[in-house]
């Protein structure tokens, strides 16, 4: 008799909540922030998470869009694939969300965006840099950061004619976005006449890297590219400087937080790093009084937060202006239109990509800090 | 080759291998008591990180300023609590599954893994932590065309692994806590006719090994100086392999195990390939499976009848 009443209580809980889902859908448009919100990634989904809600909070106390008001739910991968899946799916089917932000790891978002692209949903990545993720074809598919094979390219160039570097090693985690931003440095090496002196993968979770350290020492390395996220490139960065190998790091947009400066152990250890990042969007003057908003709510808008910011203004834009959360006209609108956000104005190509998108070199510096290089 | 380069990486693989080392001895004693494998392990020495760096902010905070005594006190403290939780893994996971089928007590141990991580991502927060440099300086050994270079505290990671080994098996040989601890494992039914309480025998034992976990896990925070919630799992895994290849149930066979892995990840990383370091440690475990099934030192499973 007992398991009967228990099942009798799910049922009705669940019917409860089915009531409360149909009835939130008037007057409320529910969208999506993906990303890795914990595990060892979890700054970059805090940047995702608070982004989008500074976004939605300034949107909806504006009237929100056409009178809706925009409600945002979480949804963490943990950098996983088969866990972002999973939450695509849950996304999709029981939160019934209209449109997504996210997801973090390019590794991560190729599979999630196959869901919302099925399910016809537009799809909108802040940080996803990989090319392939708009070189799929799918339909509903953006992206409000830029590309590896411009971004590999700015750090190739900054390697050979701004460090001059002859011996070059070029290491990555063997993740999607790791090393697909390790080989559009090392194609572009290879066009500016250079050879990488060594091409690896170290293990993500480790942090263990003093053989591959030592290695690099033994090759006589002038400058380390690294692709790959702070996790690693800490203690990587504190192992080189611990062994006296002095090479200056360069890595991508996967170390822009100030978490990178604990993963290697205190400042001391990340000056010559350097990394590639948009310009730096704190600087943009569309962005200044959102700026100045995070950090009185005692908040860094560093790394990806204003670019989910933009994601979400790019998102409201579009239910806006086509009056409707349905994905192919979405998606056709962002095409066709130019949407002004904290980071200035943003218009996409065909494929979803941005138009005219640029990378920035940045130095670690010894306070912690990291600054655009002259 | 160069002569300083093998060397380099021989200290390298001696340091991940003496690492390794101390997380198998838990595996390892675990498993020669009760012919289990402790899942939570690899969790409790990511506990262990936190708790090092919590005690050391909060000797330094009661005003202590001798580094060495700081550092001891800490050992002891975050020996002391990884105790304590390897005992309550063996209260909430093992003991009340004792008796039933080998399986349970492994799920309710994966069960307590997860939910050492997530409580520790809870109540910590997911972003890395780290505590500052406290011991610095490095020997430096002049080998051929150039030098070998091995840091104090890595100096001390070797050390301390070498000496609570040495005390670990000074207890299993010479005391009666380690006499029960060898009757247990011999025969636990005939042991407890004999007097011994074999339930108090083995929460000590998973004491004992969480107190392994805790030292290897102080020296590494002092050693990488970052860690996260998410450090349990990959080195745990690699430290039961160890367990494993230097034959599960014996104390040096975990030792050895572990330097054999260290030294092999090591080598092969920095004369082959980084990618495939964890494929060639793996390889090296399954040749050593064909032909000694029971690991280097293990002894073959005597049947009993």
């Amino acid at each position: 008799m007992k398991r009967w009443h228990g099942g009798l209580t799910l049922l009705l809980a669940l019917a409860m909540g089915m009531a409360g889902t149909s009835r939130a859908w008037a007057g409320e448009i529910r969208i999506g922030v993906a990303g890795p919100m914990s595990g060892s990634s979890a700054a970059f989904g805090e940047q995702l998470w608070r982004g989008a809600q500074l976004a939605a909070k300034d949107i909806n106390a504006q009237g929100g869009i056409n009178g809706n008001q925009i409600r945002l739910i979480q949804g963490d991968d943990v950098c996983e694939p088969k866990q972002a899946l999973a939450v695509a799916n849950r996304l999709v089917d029981s939160d019934r969300v209209q449109a997504v932000i996210g997801h973090f790891c390019s590794s991560s978002t190729m599979p999630a965006t196959e869901v919302y692209d099925e399910a016809g949903i537009l799809g909108i990545t802040p940080a996803s840099t990989n090319p392939k993720v708009t070189e799929r074809g799918l339909q509903y598919i953006f992206r409000t950061c830029g590309r590896d094979d411009q971004q590999g390219v700015a750090g190739a160039e900054f390697v050979v004619k701004r460090l001059k570097a002859q011996r070059v090693a070029v290491i990555h985690d063997k993740d999607t976005y790791g090393q697909g931003l390790a080989d559009a440095m090392k194609a572009h090496l290879r066009t500016l006449g250079g050879k990488e002196v060594i091409y690896e993968g170290l293990t993500r979770g480790e942090k263990d890297f003093n053989a591959l350290v030592t290695k690099l020492k033994g090759l006589r390395v002038d400058a380390v590219y690294f692709g790959g996220l702070h996790g690693e490139a800490g203690p990587l960065v504190r192992q080189m400087r611990e062994q006296g190998l002095d090479a200056p790091l360069i890595a991508g947009d996967g170390i822009v937080s100030e978490e990178f400066v604990v993963a290697a152990g205190g400042p001391r250890y990340v000056k010559g790093v350097y990394m590639t990042f948009g310009a730096d969007p704190r600087k943009i003057p569309e962005g200044k009084r959102v700026v100045d908003a995070f950090r009185a709510a005692g908040y860094e808008p560093e790394g990806y937060t204003l670019y989910s910011y933009a994601t979400l203004q790019a998102i409201a834009a579009a239910i806006k202006a086509t009056g409707s959360t349905e994905g192919t006209g979405l998606a056709q609108w962002l095409h066709d239109n130019e949407v002004q956000t904290v980071m200035g104005p943003k218009s996409w190509d065909a494929k979803g990509d941005l138009k005219g998108s640029s990378y920035v070199m940045y130095g670690w510096t010894e306070d912690g800090k990291y600054a655009e290089v002259q | 080759m160069d002569l300083h380069i093998i060397g380099q990486q021989a200290v390298n693989g001696l340091i991940l291998g003496s690492i390794y080392g101390l997380i198998a001895v838990g595996y390892t004693m675990v498993y020669g008591i009760i012919g289990m494998i402790n899942f939570a392990h690899g969790e409790i020495y990511m506990v262990s990180a936190y708790l090092t760096a919590i005690f050391l902010a909060l000797l330094t905070a009661f005003g202590l300023q001798s580094l060495p005594v700081v550092l001891f006190l800490t050992l002891l403290l975050t020996m002391a609590f990884t105790a304590l939780y390897g005992w309550t893994v063996e209260r909430l996971a093992y003991r009340p599954l004792r008796g039933s089928t080998r399986l349970a007590p492994w799920i309710s141990a994966i069960g307590i893994s997860l939910v050492l991580q997530n409580y520790v991502r809870i109540s910590q927060g997911a972003r890395n932590q780290g505590i500052p440099v406290l011991l610095e300086g490095k020997f430096r050994l002049q080998a051929a065309a150039g030098t070998v270079q091995i840091t104090h505290v890595q100096v001390v990671i070797v050390l301390v692994a070498l000496a609570s080994m040495a005390v670990l098996t000074w207890i299993m040989h010479h005391t009666s806590l380690g006499r029960c601890c060898r009757a247990t494992q011999q025969d636990r039914r005939m042991a407890e006719l004999l007097g011994v309480d074999s339930g108090r025998i083995i929460a000590t034992v998973f004491a004992l090994g969480a107190a392994m976990a805790g030292v290897a896990g102080v020296l590494v925070t002092l050693n990488y100086g970052s860690f996260d919630f998410y450090i349990g799992f990959v080195t745990g895994i690699k430290a039961f392999t160890a367990a494993v290849l230097g034959g599960i149930g014996s104390l040096p066979g975990a030792m050895l195990g572990g330097v054999v892995l260290g030294l092999a990840e090591s080598l092969f990383s920095g004369f082959v390939n980084t990618d495939y370091k964890d494929v060639f440690a793996f390889a090296i475990l399954v040749l050593v499976l064909i032909w000694r099934p029971s690991g280097l030192l293990g002894r073959p499973e005597v049947e009993k009848v």
